[in-house]
């Protein structure tokens, strides 16, 4: 099997595949310190003493799954993702 | 005995000619041996390594020589030690790949690579030229300090004039900011001019320079390929341990008799690399082992010490970049880290918040601390938690923060003397490890 082809980059939907875990990843560069992840999701999210996320590690829980999009839609720095 | 000079290398040849007659268990393997101001021609290249062994265009070729040194146990030479056949088979089971040799050494302290490129340019291009092959690669580009780049560039025009290599070697000058060198960045670098690491989260084997799987060496690893390329991974294995085979090359700095670039078999003890070096030129207060981000060890401790991952693994240090820094007694430790700290604060790309103003604050507290003005040691350690765990888009934070927290465990005794108004540091050193000033950014 030619392994030529380039994986897509993170943040798409991978075919196949049974698990159900999402995690949240950050894009460190793109975070400005809003701090509206925070106010949205604080069960995963807490902010250091310069206003940026610390994001707790692993996969999100299923009954905050919501919250977590809802996080990712409210970045104006688009910097959150959710990822497979 | 010195083998003869052919005339040309023979294109068929795939595996490690037999026999060679560069003893496995002697040293320098990379640098010239004795005292060389000059950097190696290529004829001498040759006639002392003989030449080097063109992989064949298949994939099966390729594979047996990447096998070739995943026997050999070849790991980085960068400071992160990864091993080089795992690299080499994730960029060459894509296609369209590129090779980078990452020679940019933005480590103050550390001179390895420069001098490794100054006086054997050649082994280094063998081994950009060997590391395409195997990835299937058709171009090279290696990045190298400002201040060897010429020799470097040189080197490549002069193996052009031989029609030497298949492959296409460019040299590109870099620029000695501390994150240049991060692999990222350097890729950052030749595509726009911008010597800061990229937040992608996709690997660079896949999508690096140009959207082209790539792989990044630093320019040791690649002299070491050149090596087994030619000798094999026996050869390779003659020296070292079993977990951690080859030379590496260190850079001697601060209190020693002669400081500079050595070479050792990985494993030898510290007190027998500085000795390389002349040994301490007096008293020692401490070590720097790996490079500023490494790790503070007392002298006494680190001299059994065998210098390899393994050996150090107890101080939670490894070779790392290579550099052994040694801090004089009447040197005081903790206005040293004040004047790094402050240097990878200035170093930060300022692309994440935690790191453009954690480490500003975590080098504000250390300065207080040097100075005795009343450092907030609660504050330290809650910033050192919250900048040192992987919350940025490259490590220079938590190598920062582990640097600063092997310092605080070591220096304890002059942290309580500070707060009592009083230094061991009567030496008055303005500093004694190199922090480059830079104008306003």
């Amino acid at each position: 099997m030619s392994g030529g082809t380039a994986s897509r980059t993170g943040g798409g939907r991978h075919g196949g595949g049974t698990g159900h875990e999402v995690r949240l990843k950050i894009d460190m560069i793109a975070c400005d310190g809003r701090g509206l992840c925070a106010e949205v999701l604080p069960e995963l999210i807490t902010l250091d003493d310069w206003g940026f996320p610390i994001i707790e590690k692993g996969p999100v829980p299923a009954g905050l799954r919501s919250q977590a999009a809802e996080a990712v839609s409210l970045c104006p720095r688009l910097a959150l993702r959710l990822e497979r | 005995m010195k083998p003869r000079l052919t005339q040309a290398p023979s294109p068929g040849l795939t595996l490690p000619r037999a026999g060679c007659a560069r003893p496995a268990g002697r040293l320098p393997r990379l640098l010239p041996d004795g005292f060389a101001t000059e950097p190696t021609s290529l004829a001498d290249h040759l006639a002392s390594y003989g030449p080097l062994p063109r992989s064949g265009r298949g994939p099966r070729q390729r594979d047996e020589l990447i096998r070739e040194v995943e026997l050999a146990g070849l790991a980085g030479r960068g400071g992160a030690g990864f091993p080089t056949a795992r690299k080499l088979a994730a960029v060459a089971a894509r296609r369209h790949a590129v090779v980078v040799g990452n020679g940019t050494e933005g480590e103050p302290a550390s001179a390895k690579d420069k001098v490794l490129m100054a006086r054997s340019p050649h082994l280094v291009l063998d081994g950009a030229v060997a590391a395409a092959e195997l990835v299937g690669a058709r171009e090279a580009v290696i990045v190298a300090h400002p201040a060897v780049s010429g020799i470097i560039a040189a080197a490549a025009a002069e193996r052009r004039h031989a029609h030497l290599d298949r492959v296409r070697i460019t040299v590109v000058p870099g620029t000695d900011r501390f994150v240049a060198g991060e692999a990222s960045a350097v890729v950052h670098w030749i595509e726009r001019g911008v010597p800061k690491p990229k937040a992608t989260p996709v690997r660079l084997s896949e999508r690096g320079l140009h959207g082209r799987p790539t792989l990044v060496q630093n320019v040791e690893t690649l002299a070491h390929l050149a090596l087994i390329a030619r000798y094999g991974a026996g050869w390779f294995r003659g020296i070292g341990t079993a977990k951690e085979p080859g030379s590496i090359l260190v850079t001697l700095a601060g209190a020693v008799r002669h400081p500079g670039v050595y070479e050792v078999a990985i494993g030898t003890p510290v007190a027998e690399v500085l000795a390389r070096g002349g040994g301490p030129a007096g008293p020692l207060g401490a070590l720097l082992v790996g490079g500023y981000f490494g790790r503070w060890a007392d002298p006494d401790q680190a001299a059994a010490l065998p210098l390899s991952a393994e050996g150090l693994a107890g101080l939670g240090a490894s070779a790392g970049a290579g550099l052994l820094a040694a801090l004089p007694a009447d040197a005081c430790g903790l206005a040293e880290t004040a004047r790094i700290t402050r240097y990878l604060a200035g170093e930060s790309a300022g692309q994440c918040g935690p790191c453009v103003f954690g480490l500003d604050a975590i080098a504000g507290q250390l300065e207080r601390l040097a100075q005795g003005r009343g450092p907030d040691l609660v504050k330290l350690e809650r910033w050192i938690g919250q900048v040192g765990s992987g919350r940025g888009a490259c490590k220079h934070p938590d190598g920062t923060v582990g640097m600063v927290a092997s310092a605080l465990e070591l220096f304890s005794d002059e942290i309580d003397q500070h707060a009592e108004g009083w230094c061991r540091g009567t030496g008055g050193y303005a500093g004694v490890l190199p922090v480059p000033t830079r104008g306003a950014r």
